[in-house]
């Protein structure tokens, strides 16, 4: 993704838009709302991780809560009163991430042999592990508190400027909604920098070369240990990132908030949004929020308009509706719902994008 | 063209089995630098195994296998790509998703360094490098004879072209020993004679080739030296007008008492 000058206002006023869309979205929808677009964020940030190890390295993985965990619990059990610990949020992140990033290495390497299936059940197995580990730390010691989980975690503040609170900058009020808004949306535009550019590198190209063809690609020296496993401590870290905030933000963590459903979700987000395209990837994580979300406020009061009572529990009728997405969004977008260029040309080989990708490929030849 | 003198790749008895089928039973061969050694055989003969032998995609059971003065008797295939050995693939095996050019690219990570931290912050040395790798893959699309628009997705090249494309990949990786398996499979006779042109070209830029072929002309034309399999056994070695004249190498392809 390179952007030309024409594009640079259209990024300026893209830009705008994300700084006062919180507000809009506050006197449109409501308080409520700004707090699922945080949600939103978060999971876009998980999906992009997951997308390095899915979309690039083409390594399905199953059970990437696992490390939305790790750096939720970490934040929890070093940011609250469980042990009586109250470590700053710059130590607190970071160690989250690098333990996140541990936990992906030591994924990776015993399932370096598998590929497909195989390394979807090992990993599926994995994620299923550390939720249970975290379901049952409260005994003989108690460390995670078990199912009742961690609460008053510490909420996320920088030097002295909480998050939580209400500030008021400009005449305008900063709630504590709209601040994590912020922080989160930072958070995101640094992971889809560093997505982006690991994208079009010369690691982003061994990935994608594994993904391809991984006998190949170790037959052209590309030690396809190192690079795999690469790939699963990078998306590994920024699930941990993500984990911290959550963790942070929601001030509670307990081992419910990491079930299969939700690894499956991520992975939804991926592969409808459009694997290995970072801004399909977006797509689908802000999608796979904001409409379960509408549903759940819709459904009910639609048919209660309808039919004059509650048919179908709204709850239910939202994971058929999601099924039926689904299967709808791989009927007749197989790639996704903005896939990368190149799966774009795999399913149209059409010249107009020919001709487009061609003027960036000789930019970069120059 | 080099005077062939030393000796690049050296295989000394070296047995594989598969369960109870010996593919390759106590095969010796030795290739010298520069030379085009050709490898021949019936189907089933064990070429490939022995390819995949010294490309590192099989570790061997016995004997004893050096490359450029290292023994390399149980490597990996990028430590070998590392130390000089490129191959294609007998059933075309590119990155087919990606572009033609991003193909060779990815030919030219085993000699380039540029990591994550150089990803990331785009440093004066991770632009230049990368620009270089652009830049030689450039040159190697034009140099295997690919003409197409550099973003075409490999997979929809025609089939010579992505066998030139294997090429080029293999060749990004500056290798010293470029491992052809059935280079000309498939392909009619113009476009055989060409490969045929570019084969004898990378030759003349000082590297060695060591081809798996059936195409009998083509062996003729080319090679300097063959050796031909039988089930898994060398049964001849030498220039290939006196291999063609070889009572076991008849034998071997039109049957008979052997």
């Amino acid at each position: 993704m390179k952007f030309n000058h024409q594009s640079k206002p259209m990024l300026a006023a893209f830009a705008a838009a994300l700084l006062v869309l919180p507000f809009i979205i506050d006197s449109l929808l409501g308080h409520g709302w700004v707090r699922i677009a945080d949600f939103a964020l978060l999971y876009i940030m998980l999906a992009l991780g997951l997308n390095i190890v899915v979309g690039y390295a083409g390594l399905l993985d199953l059970g990437y809560i696992a490390f939305f965990a790790v750096g939720a619990y970490t934040y929890a059990l070093l940011g609250s009163p469980q042990f009586g610990l109250h470590w700053p949020i710059w130590a607190v992140l970071p160690l989250g991430a690098l333990l996140a990033c541990f936990f992906g290495v030591l994924l990776g390497a015993p399932t370096l042999r598998l590929r497909g299936d195989y390394l979807a059940i090992v990993t599926l197995g994995f994620g299923e592990i550390i939720r249970i580990f975290m379901n049952n730390l409260n005994a003989p010691v108690n460390i995670t508190n078990g199912p009742q989980g961690i609460s008053s975690i510490d909420p996320l503040s920088m030097g002295g400027f909480s998050f939580s609170k209400t500030h008021e900058l400009f005449g305008v009020d900063f709630t504590a909604v709209h601040l994590h808004y912020y922080l989160f949306l930072g958070f995101t535009l640094l992971v889809i920098f560093v997505s982006l550019r690991l994208q079009h590198s010369r690691i982003g190209r061994a990935w994608m070369a594994i993904r391809e063809d991984e006998v190949a690609a170790n037959a052209m020296g590309i030690n396809t240990r190192n690079i795999k496993l690469l790939a699963f401590a990078m998306g590994a870290t920024f699930g941990g990132i993500s984990g911290g905030l959550f963790a942070g933000f929601q001030g509670f963590v307990s081992p419910e908030s990491f079930s299969l459903m939700e690894s499956v979700m991520i992975l939804c987000m991926v592969v409808l949004g459009g694997m290995g395209n970072i801004a399909g990837v977006v797509l689908g994580g802000v999608l796979l929020v904001i409409l379960p979300e509408a549903f759940r406020h819709g459904a009910g009061p639609l048919q209660q308009a309808l039919f004059g009572k509650i048919v179908v529990d709204p709850e239910s009728l939202r994971m058929l509706m999601f099924g039926l997405a689904l299967i709808l969004v791989m009927l007749w977008r197989p790639a996704g719902l903005w896939p990368s260029t190149q799966r774009r040309r795999e399913l149209m080989p059409d010249e107009t994008v020919a001709q487009q990708e061609q003027d960036t490929v000789y930019d970069a030849a120059k | 063209m080099t005077q062939p003198s030393e000796t690049l790749l050296e295989l000394s008895g070296v047995c594989k089995h598969f369960g109870g089928l010996a593919a390759l039973s106590a095969v010796s061969l030795h290739i010298k630098r520069g030379e085009i050694y050709g490898l021949i055989g019936p189907n089933g003969a064990g070429k490939t195994t022995l390819f995949n032998v010294i490309t590192g995609l099989y570790q061997l059971d016995e004997g004893t296998f050096s490359f450029d003065a290292n023994s390399y008797a149980c490597c990996k295939p990028h430590l070998l790509a590392q130390a000089g050995i490129a191959r294609t693939f007998q059933n075309i095996r590119l990155f087919a998703n990606m572009t033609a050019l991003e193909n060779v690219m990815v030919g030219r990570h085993v000699r380039t360094h540029s990591g994550i931290w150089g990803a990331l912050t785009h440093n004066r040395a991770t632009c230049a490098e990368e620009r270089a790798i652009a830049g030689r893959a450039h040159e190697l699309l034009r140099y295997v004879g690919i003409h197409r628009p550099s973003n075409t997705l490999a997979k929809n090249l025609s089939y010579g072209e992505q066998r030139r494309l294997e090429i080029a990949r293999a060749l990004a990786t500056e290798p010293k020993l470029l491992a052809l398996d059935e280079p000309v499979a498939g392909m009619n006779a113009t476009e055989t004679e060409s490969l045929k042109a570019l084969l004898q070209s990378i030759r003349n830029d000082g590297v060695t080739v060591l081809l798996i072929e059936h195409d009998v002309k083509l062996i003729m034309g080319l090679c300097d030296r063959v050796a031909v399999l039988d089930y898994g056994k060398k049964i001849a070695e030498g220039k290939p007008e006196d291999v063609r004249r070889d009572p076991a190498v008849i034998a071997a392809y039109l049957g008979g008492e052997a």
